[in-house]
């Protein structure tokens, strides 16, 4: 099983990582942060996190850390 | 659970001032990441040129030293003959690098100094609000070409790695982007090949990245980012222009 965990304080809502993840796992959030941003959130609902990473290494701001087990 | 994507040591762990999008911080990290590789973090010393990437010394854990407009490779010039065991390496913007300093960074690479160069390449100058620069496309509106750039009166874009691939001081050069994870995972090759050229003394090395820049463009960051991979990479092909390795 592998999982991330998005740091809602440092997210900017630029949305890269949404259209990155190839499940479809991540999406905005329509709350607003401490920066005045929706941070993106990651919903484990939708499918099967794979760790493939691809969401951290297209974040701009290195806010998605990635797990494996 | 085994973390498996981190932030690389060399970079710290701080909010930066960047737009949303913006692909400072994706080359920050890159660059970072080939620090750590190559074990460079407590020999480097960084030069920081004038433009939106000015505070690389709040968000890189080494040594920096802030030059003047476009003079970057002149400072790493002297800093890397005062300092030969010293890794240095500049990282400059297109109005920085193509316009102001067009005159430093043609001298440096010709001269072939064993230093590296960090080229972002967003086709305009960021922090001033978006003027137009060398390598603004043609037709694409800024503040200060608001009709569009005018190929007749303003020229064609400049295409600064393969000028600089031309000069015989040049070991490395290559133009890459980091829009989507194939660009992306290329790129990072790329940085860290010409990082590895000045630790095995070859000479110096050129990337130049295609980059976003959201806010002075008027778009979103997602737009922005489908930008650099349609009309940008479409003019500014991506590739590697100088590989003294291979000759
Ligand atoms: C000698 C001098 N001239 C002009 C300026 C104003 N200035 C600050 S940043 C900048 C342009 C930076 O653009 P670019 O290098 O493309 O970097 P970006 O902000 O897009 O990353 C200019 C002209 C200055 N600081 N110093
Ligand atoms: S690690 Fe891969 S599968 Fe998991 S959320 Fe990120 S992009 Fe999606
Ligand atoms: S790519 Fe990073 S900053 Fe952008 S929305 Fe995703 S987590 Fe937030
Ligand atoms: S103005 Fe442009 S280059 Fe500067 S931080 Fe914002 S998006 Fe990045």
């Amino acid at each position: 099983m592998s999982t991330i965990e998005i740091d809602e304080l440092r997210c900017k809502g630029c949305g890269l990582c949404t259209i990155t993840c190839p499940k479809g796992l991540i999406e905005l959030s329509d709350k607003i942060n401490n920066l005045g941003y929706t941070p993106a959130k990651f919903d484990a609902s939708k499918g099967k996190c794979t760790g493939c990473a691809l969401c951290a290494e297209i974040c701009p701001d290195v806010a998605i850390k990635v797990f494996n087990e | 659970m085994q973390q498996v994507f981190t932030r690389p040591a060399s970079l710290k762990d701080v909010q930066t001032h960047f737009c949303p999008g913006c692909h400072h911080g994706t080359v920050h990290r890159l660059t970072a990441e080939a620090l750590d590789e190559f074990d460079l973090r407590k020999k480097t010393i960084g030069v920081a040129s004038i433009g939106c990437s000015v505070f690389l010394y709040s968000y890189f854990n080494i040594d920096v030293v802030e030059s003047p407009h476009g003079r970057a490779p002149a400072v790493a010039t002297g800093v890397k003959r005062a300092r030969p065991d010293s890794f240095v390496f500049t990282y400059q913007g297109d109005g920085d690098l193509a316009a102001i300093g067009t005159a430093e960074i043609i001298h440096a690479a010709n001269r072939g100094e064993d230093i590296t160069v960090i080229f972002v390449n967003n086709t305009t100058y960021g922090m001033t609000g978006g003027q137009m620069a060398p390598t603004t496309l043609v037709g694409q509106k800024t503040s200060t070409s608001p009709y569009g750039r005018n190929l007749e009166k303003e020229g064609a874009p400049v295409r600064v790695t393969e000028l600089l691939s031309n000069l015989d001081g040049v070991a490395f050069a290559a133009r890459v982007a980091v829009n989507n994870p194939r660009n992306l995972m290329d790129a990072k090759r790329q940085i860290k090949k010409a990082f590895r050229y000045q630790v095995e003394k070859k000479g110096f090395s050129f990337v130049e990245v295609l980059a976003a820049c959201p806010t002075n463009w008027g778009m979103s960051p997602i737009e922005a980012n489908e930008r650099v991979g349609g009309e940008m990479c479409d003019y500014f092909k991506l590739g590697v222009y100088k590989n003294t390795e291979n000759l």
